[in-house]
């Protein structure tokens, strides 16, 4: 039981604590590129999670005869490997989508936070917290990509999904869907995710420091 | 003492080096296996995939098609060939119902804003009319360039434009002579691309065809 709940908290800390885009900013190169509209975001997003969840399970489950001065080439090789399969089924299977993404499909090879979860975690720990860490790092950034794939379409297209949200009227913000749309958008949310955590640190502290007294008196 | 403790882990860890090729040379014989398996199973999807975008935008350019069938322009004469792909010295005759041919499709390649702009546009030969055009494949920016085939305004102004003289891109607005097409605002360079590719394809083709009518 003990256990589990560790597992469960190795996935939750991907989602929120230390998710990798809004805390450790890892894999900005996909997270600025894509992020013109909510759909490619997603698709971006399960492509990313397939790759890293499939990669840790492996990296994890080989780990013994991984020999450590090569470890970084046989991780290459195996995510290299996922991402040609999600290339060609996407290709076969979405089209479309695979047409917008394109060149930044091949590129998840080299989204450090991918090779990042194989060298800190799933190389040092059993299949299942590798599988568990990567479940939740993947999601978070998948809830990361989402967020500003949204805000960038409802602005920059005055859409969600490729539905239109405000009428005619609405005059987009062409610079929203462009790169510097990505960084504004980027820079505000980690403006936002800091302030959040900042108030609750400060929250707790003054919950304890009235803890304290309350003891004291 | 303490210096030996530090070093001897990491000394009885070495493995050889041909451990280390052995290790590389199987995971990478087995992701070539899985790169190969995942190529076979999907390249037929893909093909058809290919093929059944081919075709729509082919019926998709010409107004009444039934039928096409691709011309190969080999020893400078046009013949049916009913290879699958496609290249750049191959044009699609269409045909209606009863089997009368209508016109062309011809396809045009050359740099847009970001990357190559693959272009393929309807062509009828009884009155010079191009009658529809479609971007079969492109990379421009989302939102700004992408417009040459989602802005349906611009699309619109391909059907049926007298093709006599080379078309021009002028400022949106400015249209005035039936060979200007009005550019999309904020994608200038887009429009403008679109415009010399098919002005590009016509004047190579439009010898080959007349010479394929005689």
């Amino acid at each position: 039981m003990a256990t589990d709940i560790t597992a469960y908290e190795e996935m939750i800390k991907g989602l929120w604590r230390d998710n990798p885009v809004f805390v450790q900013v890892l894999g900005m190169c996909p997270m600025l590129a894509v992020t013109n509209s909510a759909i490619n975001a997603v698709v971006m997003g399960v492509a990313t999670f397939f790759v890293l969840v499939g990669s840790s399970f492996l990296v994890s489950s080989f780990k013994k005869w991984i020999p450590r001065q090569v470890r970084i080439s046989l991780y290459i090789i195996i995510i290299a490997t996922f991402v040609t399969v999600v290339d060609y089924t996407l290709l076969a299977l979405l089209p479309a989508i695979h047409k917008e993404l394109g060149a930044f499909i091949p590129l998840i090879v080299a989204n450090c936070m991918i090779l990042g979860r194989q060298e800190a975690f799933a190389s040092k720990h059993s299949v299942k917290y590798a599988v568990m860490d990567a479940v939740g790092m993947a999601g978070g950034f998948m809830i990361a990509l989402f967020a500003l794939g949204a805000v960038r379409e409802i602005l920059g297209v005055g859409a969600f999904f490729g539905i239109d949200l405000f009428g005619a009227n609405f005059e987009p913000w062409v610079i929203m869907i462009l790169p510097p749309g990505g960084f504004l958008t980027l820079g505000l949310l980690l403006l936002f995710f800091n302030w959040i955590t900042e108030r609750r640190k400060q929250f707790l502290d003054k919950v304890a420091a009235a803890e304290r007294v309350s003891a004291n008196g | 003492m303490n210096n030996v403790l530090t070093q001897e882990p990491q000394k009885t860890e070495e493995p050889g080096s041909r451990r280390l090729i052995a290790s590389m040379a199987i995971a990478g014989f087995i992701s070539g296996i899985i790169i190969i398996a995942i190529y076979l199973l999907t390249f037929d999807t893909i093909k058809e995939n290919k093929a059944r975008e081919l075709r729509e935008a082919v019926f998709k350019v010409l107004p009444d098609v039934a039928d096409m069938k691709k011309l190969h322009f080999t020893e400078n004469k046009l013949v049916v060939v009913n290879a699958d792909g496609m290249d750049d010295e191959m044009i699609f005759a269409g045909y209606d119902k009863q089997g009368k041919f209508i016109g062309y499709a011809i396809q045009g390649k050359g740099p847009g804003f970001q990357d190559t702009i693959h272009v393929l546009f309807g062509f009828l030969v009884s009155n010079s009319n191009i009658t529809g055009m479609e971007i079969l494949d492109s990379r421009e920016t989302p939102g700004l360039g992408d417009k040459i085939f989602k802005d349906m305004d611009f699309v619109g102004e391909f059907i049926n434009l007298p093709m006599m003289t080379d078309i021009k891109a002028v400022k949106k607005g400015t249209k005035s002579k039936d060979n200007e097409i009005d550019a999309i605002t904020g994608a200038t360079i887009s429009s403008k691309a679109v415009v010399k590719i098919i002005n590009k394809a016509f004047n190579k083709w439009s010898p080959r065809i007349s010479k394929g009518q005689q």
